[in-house]
């Protein structure tokens, strides 16, 4: 049966018909075209479909669509602004936090909300919020210092790359 | 990719509304909250429900606050919340402390605390896709008539993996059920059943609507502790939660003590007070205690991990609670 609803991701408000029994993520991937939540072990293992719903991290492959209406809804392709990356994706790259990247749009979300959160996370407050992505390229090591230097960047009012020399 | 099967999603604002869809569709319905074991499992095909109903949206069954000499914690608070909680903190840290540690953070933002008492048992037979399932040949808990744990087996032995029930247990905690005939208030201990195909004594159509603690006695020292494979993530394949009950600062009054993770339903050692009660809580009281844990505990092969190995931790575990009380009452003094 298809549903008519209205989702707002990213700021964007979509009307939009969609099977009463897609996932979040599969209405975000085939039905409105973001392809940046990854669709991985499919079943709440892995992270890599995190998105956040009203600023809470949540798994998009295990979230009934019709539980998203009426809430905010923001994946990796609203994390950047109108000046360019977010800090978080600058660290990143500067990092090289990212390998095949299958994980890193997830790992991005949670991060961006820890970061929201707490302005100096510590390693082990970033070890907890990143628990629930499974990354099986970095061993983790590049990530969590990519978020350090993302909350660095953030403290100080200034980009990543400006404090790095590459 | 792993598709769901089609059904109708029912989204009630209040929860006559939602008892009335159960009855209405009785046999072909399921309530979900937080779907963080139900939507997987459906994925699975372990559940095709044609209708869902929805709790999320009832506001009746939110809420965390003192009631009654109680505390209330609705059906609906997330796992976070109920982790995350003061009241919860202050009177009940093992509570906290458990919910905080079950599976991974974005699981704790969705998943509820109603759920979580009502999480399906697991088995390694048992939670896979249908595919795999059908390779190997159905199981009793679901399309089949055999027993892969036990060869010969009638009676499903899939395990009770919910962290926070046996915490619930020491804590002496009840639960609120609801259905269109009515509500019932049944103790957390009583709700579980050692039947692996259904293991709670909720009836198909009941909506678990609260959970309530009585204030604990003064001086009550408790702890969780939970064997996994990684730290996050993972369920327990070994679970301990202890509370003892202090006569004064040395003297215990008495111990309750539940084992889950291991079979379908969380297992209270019995026989503790002959041990323990009205006796100076040290090495000699907690390696007995951690004995008669161990007599009282079979596992049996669920999961593919050496259950002599499993049942050997069960001491371990048990020895790790009692340090646990033994450090946090030596930090506070």
């Amino acid at each position: 049966m298809i549903e008519v609803i209205e989702l707002t991701v990213n700021g964007d408000r979509h009307r939009i018909g969609v099977p009463s029994h897609y996932t979040l993520l599969e209405t975000l991937r085939y039905v409105l075209g973001y392809t940046g939540s990854k669709q991985g072990c499919d079943k709440g293992d892995c992270g890599s479909c995190t998105v956040l719903v009203d600023g809470v991290p949540t798994l998009s492959c295990i979230l009934p669509v019709q539980e998203a209406v009426g809430h905010e809804v923001t994946t990796v392709e609203g994390l950047a602004g109108p000046d360019g990356p977010h800090a978080l994706q600058d660290a990143f790259d500067i990092c090289g936090a990212a390998q095949c990247g299958f994980c890193t749009p997830g790992v991005l979300i949670a991060a961006a909300s820890l970061l929201r959160q707490t302005e100096s996370p510590s390693r082990q407050e970033i070890k907890t919020a990143l628990s629930g992505n499974l990354c099986r390229c970095t061993g983790y090591t590049k990530i969590y210092e990519a978020v350090e230097l993302a909350a660095r960047a953030a403290r100080e009012g200034r980009k990543p790359s400006e404090l790095v020399q590459r | 990719m792993l598709r769901l099967h089609p059904y109708r999603y029912h989204r009630p604002r209040e929860l006559a509304g939602a008892l009335e869809l159960l009855k209405v569709h009785a046999g072909n319905v399921m309530p979900i909250a937080g779907g963080t074991d139900l939507m997987p499992n459906m994925k699975h095909r372990l559940f095709t429900p044609g209708h869902l109903v929805s709790l999320k949206g009832v506001e009746g069954l939110y809420g965390i606050e003192e009631r009654d000499g109680e505390i209330w914690i609705g059906a609906c608070e997330s796992l976070t919340s109920v982790a995350s909680a003061p009241l919860v903190k202050r009177y009940y840290p093992s509570l906290a402390f458990a919910a905080s540690t079950i599976a991974n953070p974005m699981i704790r933002n969705q998943g509820t605390i109603g759920g979580n008492l009502c999480l399906d048992t697991r088995c390694t037979y048992y939670n896979q896709t249908h595919f795999w399932r059908q390779a190997l040949g159905f199981c009793l808990k679901r399309d089949g008539d055999v027993c892969h744990v036990v060869k010969g087996g009638t009676r499903c032995v899939a395990a009770h993996s919910a962290d926070t029930p046996p915490v619930l247990i020491t804590l002496g905690a009840s639960a609120d059920l609801a259905s269109t005939e009515g509500t019932r208030t049944i103790g957390v201990e009583e709700f579980f059943t050692a039947d692996g195909v259904w293991n709670t004594a909720r009836k198909p159509h009941e909506v678990v609507t609260r959970v309530r603690l009585p204030k604990p006695p003064a001086g009550l020292r408790t702890s969780y502790q939970k064997l996994r494979e990684r730290k996050s993530v993972d369920f327990p394949i070994l679970s301990v939660a202890l509370a003892v009950a202090m006569a004064d600062t040395d003297t215990v009054a008495s111990i309750s003590l539940v084992v889950s993770g291991l079979g379908a339903k969380p297992r209270t050692i019995g026989q503790l007070d002959d041990i323990a009660a009205g006796r100076q809580l040290d090495a000699g009281i907690i390696e007995a205690v951690a004995e008669q844990a161990y007599r009282q505990c079979h596992p049996l092969a669920n999961i593919i991990v050496d259950s002599d190995w499993r049942r050997a931790m069960v001491r371990v575990y048990v020895r790790r609670a009692f340090r646990d009380i033994q450090s946090k009452s030596e930090a506070a003094a």
